[in-house]
């Protein structure tokens, strides 16, 4: 499984990363995106979706960050 | 004699029709009406042609979306009017009118749009625009969902754009996402890990539909909540709320209703805005007139529009 950590990276930059990053993974395959707390953890989920990924959770660490399960779904 | 055309100059009209005199002799700006904000690329060469052949070195944009022409001398009204096309760019009305519509971009490329505000928009300027109050100006603005970027309950009709969401639990697979989301914090996570809404918070966002990734939640009524009494100014006015999930096509019928009352209402109060005359006459008077037409989506009570303190001058 692919990990993407976005930490520390602010909108809409962390969104614009993700794609980049989805962009070399296989249709179908399964990405953890590392989020922070606030606008981030709001945004890139809502976004991904509207681009055409299929979520798939989110689960909060004991550190206070986010991980977003998410399979990539080729247009 | 030649039959040479002239068009009269009406100077009773000029200020209706959206002619502002300006500092300097002969000198005028000319409003030019650009509904919801949005104007044809065709179009605005067309203005930044007519600006640079009549008008000053700059073009001012009006804080409620209008383009103005500076710097025109009256002597060429007619010429400014003949080739921006008077029909399909009318100038924009000042005074006791029924002022040109604002909006946000709205639904059609904005992330948070929940409705389409440019439609909205444009339907009210093309039924509504100009239409004498006999009182004060009437402003009208479109918001495209509950976060209201257009100021819209500062106006004396704000529209925003409104869903309210349903859950289906069967289909939640418990991820989170929409508890995460949900600012107002309207969502918690229930005992049996779906989500639980407190309807009393919920400020009909859509953001939970937006991020659920199984499509559990979803849109049961859509809509504009309609705040009515806000104004800007010496005394400023925040709207309160007269009906939800009103729908989008009946939006004008509504403004309509609102302008019947307050012609009615403010005859003999002289210069008088609508917030003013809610004040004067209670904001039972107003919803129960709304509610006889549009008993569906008016609201059970409301409360008269909201003072806000300017802390200059006595209120
Ligand atoms: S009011 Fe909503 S839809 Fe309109 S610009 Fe603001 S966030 Fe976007
Ligand atoms: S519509 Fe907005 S406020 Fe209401 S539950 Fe959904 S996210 Fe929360
Ligand atoms: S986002 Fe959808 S699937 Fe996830 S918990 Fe909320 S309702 Fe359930």
């Amino acid at each position: 499984m692919q990990t993407i950590d976005l930490r520390g990276v602010s909108c809409p930059t962390n969104f614009v990363k993700a794609k980049l990053a989805l962009e070399d993974l296989d249709d179908g395959m399964i990405a953890q995106i590392l989020l922070d707390d606030g606008e981030p953890v709001k945004n890139v989920p809502r976004s991904l979706k509207a681009d055409g990924h299929k979520l798939l959770g989110l689960t909060q660490t004991e550190e206070g960050y986010y991980i977003l399960e998410l399979k990539k779904i080729e247009e | 004699m030649a039959d040479v055309k002239q068009t009269k100059i009406d100077l009773n009209n000029l200020k209706a029709g959206g002619f502002i005199k300006e500092r300097g002799k002969d000198l005028f700006t000319v409003r030019l009406r650009v509904p919801g904000g949005r104007m044809s690329v065709p179009r605005l060469k067309k203005i930044a042609e007519v600006a640079e052949k009549f008008g000053g070195e700059f073009v001012h944009l009006s804080v409620r979306q209008s383009i103005e022409l500076i710097n025109i001398n009256f002597k060429d009204f007619d010429a400014v009017v003949e080739e921006l096309g008077e029909k399909s760019q009318k100038v924009a009305s000042c005074g006791a009118r029924v002022r040109v519509p604002v909006a946000c971009g709205g639904c059609e490329y904005n992330p948070n749009g929940l409705v389409d505000t440019q439609k909205s928009a444009l339907e009210v300027d093309e039924k509504l625009f100009g239409t004498p109050t006999g009182h004060h100006k009437f402003k009208v603005a479109f918001a495209g969902c509950p976060f209201d970027c257009p100021k819209s309950s500062t106006n004396d009709v704000g529209f925003s754009g409104a869903i309210e969401p349903v859950l289906d639990k069967a289909t939640c697979i418990s991820c989170g996402l929409c508890v995460k989301s949900c600012v107002p914090k309207a969502l918690v996570m229930g005992e049996d890990n779906k989500p639980v809404l407190t309807a009393e918070k919920c400020i009909w966002c859509g953001d939970c539909v937006k991020v659920c990734p199984t499509e559990a939640w979803s849109v049961k009524k859509k809509g504009y909540t309609v705040r009515i009494g806000g104004k800007w100014g010496r005394n400023p006015l925040v709207g309160t709320l007269f009906a939800t999930f009103l729908p989008e096509d009946k939006a004008v019928e509504f403004i309509a209703a609102v302008l019947e009352w307050y012609k009615q209402k403010a005859e003999g109060l002289g210069r008088i805005r609508l917030g003013d005359t809610i004040i004067k006459e209670g904001p039972d008077a107003l919803l129960n007139h709304l509610r006889s037409q549009f008993p569906d989506y008016t609201v059970a009570k409301t409360i008269a529009p909201q003072i806000i303190q300017t802390q200059v001058g006595m209120n």
